[in-house]
């Protein structure tokens, strides 16, 4: 059975005009334990939605999530998820963030134990040093490193990432996708991400999902990427298979999907 | 050198050397060159010359001098009539201390209510909006008329204009909490006590601080008048008091000395801000 069962999902909002806007068209996917899925399409295409979807925060127009059997009715930490801006909470310590997600997770459990469920999970990101300080005394890849620690401390069925890295330059981003790849494999967490990043994409997945454009955006086309782990960041970029994946998804997003604005 | 003068704080020394010389050179010519003219006015007005050089503009050295006997004098309490001017002060700062006070009382914990629950927000709005722009001394002779004590009729002045800044800026803050803030209250299964008290509230703070922050300032501004019309004692009553007994002088100490007691509890409040803020 699929850890995470997208089902004939669909999206729809309305706009200003109450006008019907579709922004999802019959989205199927099934997603095996501890696999990693990549997400990737244009900008406004709607990955970001059907990750929202898959959290619990919206709702789809119709069709359905099931996570490890159960229909998704709402969000819960089984599918904790790590947002684009770090979206720590300011006036709480970086284990203060943890702790209140941890907290929720693991009721029941005495104070001493979760704080130590907390410091573990900043430990596990490198983070012993920051424990104590707020997010305001950190660097943008410290942030998400909390943010990361906060969603795995809660040991979720599936993680969702939306676009984490984003903000990120790119040799803090490289030094975040390798922790991410190390934890994710002594986890074993199943992994959804949402990202634009060709490069990141072929890295970090199993399969690479891409998305048609919006509006009434369906999965367009979907890789496997069969490069074995672990994987060379470098090799990946001059060897023929990571060259030919390259090639592929950027012909599929600029050829046959190219961004609305350039195609009229 | 020259860019030490630049500096702003030599160009607002200069300003107000400048401001003085020419309150100087207004006070003390018009007294001396015109002063023919003036007395002449002065038979036609049906004045005598004396008094109407007590009640002209008095020099800044006469101010500055009124304000060293007012300060020497300002702990005097021994007669009830001549209340020193560090008391009046006091009384007005308590009237604004409790009318804000309870204000404050009143304001946060409602703003908070408004903000979690739109549709309450919704149905009070309107009586907000009416009561909101009314002037604060329209209340006056209904609050007379119905605490019949002129203090609490003050006090409650204070309180009805300190209110609707505050309430108004907790629920804007309340109800404008970032949403992924929400969304991590959401995606982590915070219940809703504890969403309310850690996310929701710290959220606001710097909305409610600034609303404190704009209401001091209008209760500081407010009880002049408010003590003007309705009490026996405060910088109000001094005021006008003064001006009943044409010390002009008076006046002018009692008027830097209001602004400068407004500029302290402004920045008072803004320090308290500050602390009590997150920071990002």
């Amino acid at each position: 059975m699929a850890d995470l069962d997208i089902n004939d999902v669909s999206m729809s909002f309305v706009d200003r005009s109450g006008k019907e806007l579709r922004a999802l068209d019959r989205i199927s996917l099934a997603i095996e334990h501890s696999e990693f899925v990549c997400l990737i399409g244009h900008s406004g295409c709607g990955k970001s939605t059907l990750l929202n979807i898959v959290a619990g925060l919206l709702t789809p127009t119709s069709g359905a999530i099931r996570c490890a059997g159960a229909v998704v009715s709402g969000p819960a930490p089984e599918r904790a998820m790590v947002f684009q801006s770090h979206a720590l909470l300011p006036w709480m310590t970086c284990v203060e963030n943890v702790h209140l997600a941890v907290k929720q997770a693991f009721r029941g459990a005495s104070r001493s134990e979760l704080m130590d469920r907390a410091e573990q999970a900043l430990k596990l990101v490198h983070l012993e040093h920051a424990i104590g300080k707020y997010p305001f005394e950190i660097s943008g890849g410290m942030k998400q490193r909390v943010g990361i620690a906060r969603a795995f401390a809660v040991q979720p069925k599936v993680l969702l990432l939306d676009e984490p890295f984003g903000a990120l330059d790119a040799l803090t981003r490289s030094s975040l996708q390798d922790e991410l790849v190390r934890i994710v494999e002594t986890t074993k967490t199943t992994v959804v991400m949402v990202t634009h990043d060709i490069d990141e994409a072929i890295f970090l997945s199993d399969r690479i999902v891409a998305l048609s454009n919006g509006p009434a955006a369906r999965i367009g086309r979907i890789w496997k990427i069969e490069t074995s782990r672990p994987r060379d960041r470098l090799k990946l970029t001059t060897d023929f298979e990571g060259i030919k994946y390259r090639k592929e998804i950027l012909e599929f997003l600029y050829k046959k999907e190219p961004f609305p604005q350039l195609a009229s | 050198m020259l860019h030490r003068l630049q500096q702003p704080w030599v160009a607002s020394i200069a300003i107000f050397v400048g401001f003085i010389c020419i309150w100087a050179w207004f006070t003390t010519t018009t007294s001396g060159s015109g002063s023919a003219a003036d007395a002449e006015y002065a038979r036609l007005a049906g004045q005598s010359a004396p008094g109407q050089q007590a009640s002209a503009i008095p020099s800044p050295w006469a101010v500055a001098l009124r304000g060293y006997e007012l300060i020497a004098h300002a702990l005097d309490r021994d007669n009830p009539n001549n209340l020193g001017i560090a008391w009046h002060l006091l009384y007005s700062m308590g009237r604004v201390a409790l009318g804000f006070t309870l204000a404050l009382a009143v304001a946060v914990p409602l703003g908070f209510v408004l903000g979690l629950w739109p549709a309450c927000y919704r149905a009070l709005d309107p009586f907000i909006q009416v009561l909101r722009p009314v002037s604060p001394l329209a209340w006056m002779p209904l609050a007379l008329y119905t605490f019949r004590d002129s203090t609490i009729s003050t006090i409650f002045i204070i309180f009805i204009c300190a209110v609707w800044p505050m309430l108004i800026s907790t629920a804007t803050g309340t109800a404008s909490v970032r949403a992924e803030w929400l969304n991590v209250s959401r995606v982590f299964g915070v219940p809703r006590l504890e969403h309310v008290t850690r996310v929701v509230f710290p959220a606001s703070v710097p909305m409610i601080l600034s609303g404190m922050r704009i209401s001091i300032g209008i209760a500081w501004f407010v009880i002049v008048a408010a003590e003007m019309v309705g009490a026996q004692s405060g910088i109000g009553y001094f005021i006008w008091n003064e001006w009943n007994n044409l010390q002009i002088a008076s006046m002018i100490v009692a008027i830097v000395l209001v602004g400068g007691i407004g500029l302290a509890l402004d920045v008072i409040l803004k320090r308290i801000g500050e602390r009590l803020s997150f920071r990002e």
